[in-house]
């Protein structure tokens, strides 16, 4: 079976220890994880964790319905592609001193970033946006030299209104 | 009125119908222990010799009535002995609470004297826990324990309380928890009518039930929807004495030690439904050729069991009660007595191969049991060789008369179950089947069965080996036995002395009837040590991984 990216959205109760409970079920059952991030929602009591998650269709609904009988569960769902936005944080510091300062500002500026601090001989770049694009950035400025990266990980919401209910399906 | 937190923890067992619990006492668990001793008259509390046995004995406690097990222990390593219990509990979907102290707040996280993280240890082996340091969180935390143990697929919720919750005070009103209704599984009507044409279409049906049936209560269900489709039936240990032994539909164990019926029938089998079962690696050994030419479908309460080990073509979240009974109307009466013929002309041929190393055997002993015990009686197992004997040999025909550690395999599980059964049932026959390795591990609980007045009776099946184990070495490490022969001179009937119980040893037929006769006049435990010969093995058996044309008869 073909192994696809998959974006998972869960709804948990905001409590201590609520990621430990996601984590631990993940690793005793393999799954693997490319990244994941939780963060506070605007009820105070649900956080949310998104997940990119890579596997078959199988393995994508054992993570989902053994994910769904953790107590702290409210909800869970797969983003589709399509109806949603995916973003993600890069900040990126590079060894840059006067002759390379011009041309990793031009680079910066195609990918629309920010140069956030600078040193006599360093950068650092802050960049919003979809994965590919920060891949993207990384990959023009892999022939100057990258000091330290620092990625969010990608978090994602779906486009326009959908009725609760059917997030599920 | 004003509790404190232990006196909550009291009020909210009474509340659930709890009189009895298991457990041990410690510093951290002194207030808790304090309200039991306050309670004493409503709640009876069973001191073991050790955390793992109060563990198990809350386990079987729960096997044997249907109810909630429920098992106190302290903080640090009295909350640690309990996990192997909490772990054999969950793998075996066990209804059971368990509540520990932990150190006061104001030292939790600072490594102070018996502190230990229980909540993070326990995490992947229970269905949910709680730690409570506030004592506003303590009756939530304890109903929501009762609620999730007992409801949906069971399992095992530990509660850590720490010392200072339980002498805080608070209001508190207790009530009588409302009977909750029991949830009717939504059933979609079109899938349950495409599997009844599913079943009513098929040649060679075979149903492979598991321990869900049994936690469902549906055993009469089942056998009348066996008799109406004249459908055969394999079973896994879980299953165990769901179906009387002797029922026709009935194929026997299936798996790596099932009957040669039953493995041959999942080969044959245009049609397998699997009922609240989960195609473990020991019956399924190999997940690609498992019932290949059927038409698979599986029912389960539990969602994420549905493709988990064996992809299915039909798969239905349900209770397996609910399912039988909504199944009934759709199912055509059917003569396929070709077909269980077919398969129930095999349960004659067993692997009954009788060593020539000693005089008693297994099936003998356990033939024997059966012969003079009721129908009633509860047996027990520990986990090896002899468990797989009991399974293989016992005439089961109750529910919730064979308790075992299916899942986990848990050695050691036995003589705390036996006690929880006992405690459970006093009006029943209790009889322990052990091995000399099983029974090493927790046979401190004997001062327990002592101090209790229980007259369980423990079947010791001395082999002087590690017999499962050596079994393996024997036929597949060309007999390299490393750590099998353990070399003891254990004395099991001056042991049983020491403990103040009467010993028995038999190394022939003769003396363990006389043995087994005079055990069942005796008030308190008893243990009979049969000799038998290291060289007894279990067959038949397939091994792991294979199928059953790789089955070793004899």
């Amino acid at each position: 079976m073909a192994l696809k990216k998959e974006v998972i959205s869960i709804f948990v109760d905001n409590q201590s220890g609520v990621l430990a409970r996601v984590v631990s079920l993940f690793g005793r059952r393999g799954f693997n994880i490319d990244s994941l991030t939780v963060s506070a929602t605007n009820d105070p009591s649900i956080s949310r964790i998104t997940i990119v998650f890579k596997g078959d269709d199988l393995s994508l609904a054992q993570i989902i319905s053994q994910t769904e009988k953790l107590e702290v569960v409210r909800d869970i769902f797969t983003l589709e592609k399509e109806g949603s936005l995916f973003r993600e944080l890069l900040l990126l510091k590079v060894k840059a001193g006067k002759e390379e300062r011009t041309t990793v500002k031009e680079i910066v500026d195609i990918y629309r970033g920010k140069i956030i601090d600078l040193s006599k001989e360093s950068m650092i770049i802050e960049i919003t946006g979809a994965p590919e694009k920060i891949d993207g950035l990384m990959n023009m400025l892999s022939c100057y030299e990258i000091v330290e990266v620092c990625r969010t990980g990608i978090t994602a919401i779906e486009r326009g209104w959908q009725e609760k209910e059917k997030k599920n399906d | 009125m004003k509790f404190t937190g232990s006196q909550i923890v009291a009020e909210i067992l009474l509340e659930h119908g709890v009189d009895t619990v298991f457990g041990y006492p410690g510093g951290a668990a002194l207030n808790i222990y304090d309200a039991l001793y306050e309670y004493r008259d409503q709640i009876r509390h069973v001191l073991s010799a050790h955390e793992q046995g109060a563990a198990h004995a809350a386990d079987g406690y729960a096997r044997v009535t249907g109810k909630t097990g429920v098992v106190f222990a302290t903080s640090g390593p009295g909350s640690t002995n309990l996990v192997t219990g909490i772990a054999t509990a969950y793998m075996d979907s066990v209804p059971m609470v368990a509540i520990t102290a932990n150190v006061p707040s104001n030292l939790v996280g600072r490594d102070a004297f018996q502190e230990v993280y229980i909540t993070g240890i326990t995490l992947p082996v229970t269905k949910h826990n709680f730690f409570v340091n506030k004592i506003e969180d303590l009756p939530g935390a304890l109903n929501d324990a009762f609620r999730i143990a007992g409801s949906g697929r069971k399992g095992p919720v530990l509660v850590d309380i720490t010392k200072d919750v339980t002498a805080a005070t608070i209001d508190y009103k207790s009530r009588k928890m409302p009977e909750e209704p029991k949830k009717v599984s939504g059933i979609d009507a079109e899938e349950l009518k495409n599997i009844a044409d599913i079943i009513n279409k098929s040649k060679k049906p075979l149903v492979y039930l598991g321990g869900g049936v049994r936690a469902a209560g549906a055993g009469e269900e089942l056998g009348a929807f066996l008799k109406k489709g004249d459908i055969p039936a394999a079973h896994t240990i879980m299953a165990a004495g769901v179906l009387d032994a002797d029922d026709p539909h009935n194929s026997g164990l299936i798996g790596m030690h099932g009957t040669i019926a039953s493995n041959r029938a999942v080969d044959n089998a245009d049609l397998l439904l699997a009922i609240g079962t989960r195609f473990s690696d020991r019956v399924a050994l190999n997940p690609k050729k498992f019932a290949k030419k059927a038409t698979r479908v599986q029912i389960d309460i539990d969602k994420s069991e549905i493709n988990k080990n064996v992809l299915v073509d039909i798969g239905m979240v349900c209770d397996a009660k609910d399912f039988f009974t909504a199944l009934m109307p759709l199912i055509e009466k059917k003569d396929r007595s070709e077909w269980v013929g077919e398969v129930m002309e095999l349960k004659k041929t067993t692997g009954d191969v009788k060593c020539d190393d000693a005089e008693l055997h297994p099936s003998e002993i356990i033939g024997t049991v059966c012969d003079m015990t009721d129908k009633e009686t509860v047996y027990v197992t520990d986990v090896g060789q002899h468990q797989m004997w009991a399974a293989q040999y016992l005439k089961h025909d109750k529910t919730c008369c064979f308790l075992t550690s299916g899942g986990l395999g848990t050695m050691g599980f036995g003589y705390g179950a036996s006690i929880g059964a006992q405690v459970g049932a006093p009006g029943k026959r209790v009889i322990h089947f052990t091995g000399d390795g099983s029974f090493h591990m927790n046979l401190n609980e004997a001062c327990t069965a002592v101090s209790q007045q229980l007259p369980i009776i423990t079947i010791i099946m001395n082999n002087s080996v590690l017999g499962m184990v050596y079994q393996w070495q024997t036929s597949f490490y060309g007999s390299r036995f490393s750590a099998t022969e353990p070399g003891r001179k254990t004395d099991f009937v001056k042991l049983a002395e020491g403990f103040g119980l009467k010993g028995f040893r038999a190394s022939n037929m003769d003396e363990f009837t006389d043995a087994f006769k005079k055990a069942l006049k005796e008030k308190g435990p008893v243990w009979i040590e049969c000799i038998i010969g290291k060289n007894e093995k279990v067959l038949p058996m397939i091994p792991a991984g294979g199928t059953v044309e790789d089955m070793i008869i004899g």
